[in-house]
């Protein structure tokens, strides 16, 4: 069983059909034991870091996931906030993070590209570019376009764990991994065939 | 960096797709979800329904629709017309809708955007503003003026202004449709667009007038659009999303091309 991680952050429902429409044995749960029980979890959601982080600490969250990770070591894909909050911190609400991997989060500033000021949050499809294999990837271009809504990136300390980049007046890290975490800030259960493609990689991954 | 969006819009009255579509391609017609479908597979960006549904016995129907689509289609998709109350939003969002769209409400109402924002984030809450020109005044000193219920009622409001606002209280994206473009399929409304897409800082949808591949070149390059909404000039079969996806790239514009 695959567990979606409630901490509250928006609607979970999305990734719920998805990974339903690939035909695995899914669950949205906040329960520590159903948790447990996962053969591997997502931990997706849209909303703030600080609120978040909130909710992760008060339902005990924070500390299960943490093992999970790291000592029980499940495929772990995280997805939107998701891939912001395993960070060590984020200027979004200043918060501290879960510090699964070094690094911070950063707001995108407004910037002049080519003739057009660029918009914050980004909204829309934009190209991934793949900086290092991973089975992620498995059956899916390079450059392939995904879909993005986000004010913030992240910004890793260890460069060799970004997998995927973009670019948004930066250049920042989209996808990264490191073990058996693996991290999006687009979000799969809308990019279409190709975000299908990697939920499923995900799914069927063997870390 | 993004891609201009190619958005299909359906409207849809009573669980249904109205007005002359002719699918082929064997596409059950007037299913809105087979049809959502048949533009996924095709490539479009996103969809949008419009739901027009005159009575609200009948909105149930819509939400069905809406959590059929929600397990078919992997893009985002919008849900407008009807939305009066941040219930009406929470019944679409939770049945896997991404975002809603509100027109009249807003312009009645402008608080449902803050609400709507405040509930489930800007992202989610989209403003659709339905816009005539008229003669420059004081009190619509850009010659554009919103309209509401469906184009009959006049507002007295600057429509550059409203986007404005509509930015300020919450909206994450605005779609302007221009009444005296919409079904001519003559062009969107260049100007229009521009004037709004300049005014503000958030994601501008482009509505009203697309009748060929070359009118979203133009509102996308002279209006300055990060959107485009087709509606006839695909359901009739005269283009395929595909189709205008390879004029335009060939043009030089950004376009999602692996689907």
């Amino acid at each position: 069983m695959i567990a979606i991680i409630d901490y509250k952050a928006g609607n979970l429902t999305s990734v719920l059909r998805a990974v339903k429409h690939l035909g695995h044995d899914v669950e949205i749960t906040r329960d520590h034991e159903r948790i447990r029980q996962a053969e591997r979890l997502i931990f997706p959601g849209v909303g703030a870091a600080g609120a978040a982080m909130d909710v992760l600490r008060r339902e005990g969250l924070a500390e299960l996931v943490k093992e999970q990770v790291l000592d029980k070591r499940k495929p772990f894909l995280a997805i939107c906030i998701g891939i912001q909050i395993i960070f060590e911190n984020s200027e979004e609400d200043d918060a501290q993070c879960l510090g699964l991997l070094p690094g911070t989060v950063k707001l995108f500033r407004e910037t002049e590209w080519e003739d057009e000021t660029l918009k914050v949050p980004q909204i829309g499809w934009n190209r991934l570019y793949q900086v290092q294999e991973h089975p992620i990837f498995n059956g899916v271009q390079d450059d392939a376009e995904v879909y993005f809504v986000n004010s913030y990136y992240c910004e890793p300390k260890n460069a060799s764990q970004i997998i995927g980049e973009s670019e948004y007046g930066v250049r920042f890290a989209c996808a990264v991994a490191k073990d058996n975490l693996v991290a999006t800030q687009f979000h799969l259960e809308k990019s279409g065939p190709i975000g299908l493609r990697m939920l499923n990689n995900f799914c069927e991954w063997r870390p | 960096m993004l891609t201009k969006r190619i958005i299909p819009c359906l409207d849809v009255r009573d669980g249904k797709v109205t007005k002359g579509v002719e699918f082929k391609n064997n596409v059950d017609l007037g299913d809105p979800v087979a049809m959502a479908k048949f533009y996924y597979q095709e490539g479009a960006d996103e969809i949008v329904f419009y739901d027009i549904t005159a009575s609200s016995d009948a909105r149930n129907i819509m939400i069905d629709v809406v959590s059929r689509t929600a397990e078919t289609i992997f893009i985002p998709y919008s849900v407008g017309g009807g939305i009066r109350t941040l219930e009406d939003m929470r019944r679409v969002i939770l049945a896997g809708g991404e975002k809603v769209s509100v027109n009249s409400a807003a312009v009645l109402h402008p608080n449902i955007i803050t609400e709507g924002k405040r509930a489930f984030g800007s992202q989610c809450i989209v403003l659709s503003m339905d816009v005539k020109a008229v003669q420059p005044s004081p009190a619509i000193p850009s010659g554009y003026e919103i309209y509401i219920h469906g184009g009959r009622k006049a507002m007295g409001m600057d429509a550059v202004e409203w986007a404005k606002r509509g930015e300020e209280l919450g909206a994450g994206e605005l779609v302007v449709n221009s009444i005296d473009a919409d079904g001519t399929t003559a062009g969107f409304e260049l100007n229009l667009t521009r004037r709004i897409a300049e005014a503000v800082g958030i994601p501008v949808i482009a509505s009203g007038g697309a009748g060929k591949p070359q009118h979203l070149y133009d509102v996308f390059t002279k209006g300055k659009a990060d959107a485009a909404i087709v509606a006839s000039m695909v359901h009739f079969g005269t283009y395929k999303i595909s189709e205008i996806k390879h004029y335009l790239q060939k043009r030089g514009v950004r376009i999602r091309t692996s689907y």
